[in-house]
């Protein structure tokens, strides 16, 4: 039996990102996006309930070292140790709090722990490269990892991608399912890497490069890096104006 | 400002798959349905290193989420996700959606929203199942008829011994229809 409905669902709505923001499917410069961008037009999807709504993955998810990828272990893994933190935000700057944050990317030299990966860098024995955390109530989130290499892929002669953790976020909402890249600043590599340089937009670009945080380094530990998450903010729908306002 | 989409790469298998990912309700649910497929590329050929993920409502049309204006409805998760194997193939073990409220009162047919991810993807791209045996529901259903008729087909699943068959096609001949979300 279908639930009673009533003929006016208010539901939130989603800002659609602006032209620029995110990279175009057939982005040339990266060779794999050759046969697997879709051709045809996308259609649009008005956001209904199965979009306005998604998974909200707890705690369950969750073991004692998912959020320092230098614990997981016997030893310690080779490298610079760092401590990579932030907030996952909505475009209005609300944080997003009790939301699943996976990241994964190779070791100290550029290595992922992957049967694909093959290049002649060394694995570490204690570095998988993967982690999972959970924001707290105002969105924030904290990992302790080791700072990713740079590695040579086949893409164009002589390309190395730049140093970068993958970050996979879920937000509130389908509509705001994300997954990206963090970069570090002042990368040399930036100016030959086809999959940084697929973001039409300088400013959008700009906002997948971590920002170095001496404040919250830790002495004798770690060095600390900064990354915000921004997903979509909602729109005020007119169904949320019956407050009463301020005169 | 949002922050810019980047492709999951080929590695996404060291840190994206969970054991439990397939199976959106246990094995031995009663009533539990098996949806596979295969994601192909531009020239057909079987793509290694994809993942697919799925959201849907439980089979009353309910979802565990507070922005339901009906109210949540706790206990079901309603996600699944699976790595493709060297094949292209996934698998989800779920229970079928029911239908659900639209636009302007009228009714969804039954849907799962599904997302692709892969290397060669720069973006995640979106699209939903639809189950054949709805034919009125389909029939009636807002989103299905705003696709181009000889293109629907793309989103209807076949129905299988266990459950059904979806195949993604990222690119080419019979192309499937990708939503902007």
């Amino acid at each position: 039996m279908a639930a009673p409905t009533s003929n006016k669902l208010i539901l939130p709505r989603y800002r659609r990102d602006p032209e620029g923001t995110h990279p175009p499917l057939d982005s040339p410069g990266y060779r794999s996006t050759a046969l697997r961008h879709p051709k045809q037009p996308l259609v649009l999807l008005p956001q209904m309930l199965t979009e306005v709504t998604g998974p909200l993955l707890g705690p369950g998810r969750l073991g004692e070292f998912d959020n320092d990828l230098t614990r997981q272990h016997a030893e310690e893994p080779q490298g610079q140790r760092i401590l990579v933190h932030g907030r996952l935000l909505d475009g209005d700057g609300r944080g997003i709090p009790n939301s699943l944050i996976e990241i994964w990317q190779a070791n100290a030299g550029g290595r992922y722990r992957h049967i694909g990966d093959n290049w002649p860098a060394p694995l570490d024995p204690n570095f998988d490269g993967v982690g999972r955390t959970i924001t707290d109530s105002e969105g924030r989130y904290e990992f302790i990892t080791i700072k990713p290499g740079a590695y040579p892929w086949k893409n164009h002669d002589n390309a190395w991608r730049p140093a970068h953790i993958h970050f996979s976020v879920f937000g509130q909402a389908f509509t705001q399912r994300l997954v990206t890249q963090m970069y570090f600043p002042d990368d040399p590599l930036f100016f030959q890497d086809p999959i940084f340089n697929s973001i039409p937009d300088e400013k959008a670009r700009q906002r997948m490069i971590s920002r170095f945080d001496y404040s919250r380094t830790i002495d004798h530990w770690a060095l600390a890096f900064e990354f915000d998450i921004v997903v979509r903010g909602r729109e005020q729908s007119v169904f949320e104006n019956e407050e009463e306002e301020d005169e | 400002m949002t922050t810019p989409s980047q492709t999951v790469g080929p590695y996404l298998a060291i840190g994206l798959p969970w054991e439990d990912g397939p199976t959106v309700v246990p094995e031995g649910t009663e009533g539990a349905v098996r949806i596979r497929g295969t994601v192909t590329d531009g020239e057909g050929n079987p793509v290694p290193d994809a993942m697919i993920e799925t959201w849907q409502a439980d089979p009353q049309g309910r979802f565990d989420h507070p922005d339901d204006p009906r109210g949540r409805v706790p206990g079901f998760r309603g996600f699944g996700r699976c790595p493709t194997k060297p094949d292209g193939s996934y698998e989800i073990l779920t229970l079928l959606p029911g239908a659900i409220p639209g636009e302007n009162g009228e009714m969804q047919a039954p849907h799962i929203d599904v997302s692709v991810f892969a290397r060669g993807l720069l973006n995640r791209v979106v699209t939903r199942i639809y189950f054949p045996e709805n034919t009125e529901a389909n029939a009636a259903d807002a989103v299905l008829n705003s696709v181009p008729e000889d293109r629907r087909g793309t989103l209807i699943a076949a129905k299988t011994d266990d459950g059904y068959r979806f195949d993604v096609r990222l690119q080419g001949g019979a192309e499937t229809v990708f939503f902007d979300v």
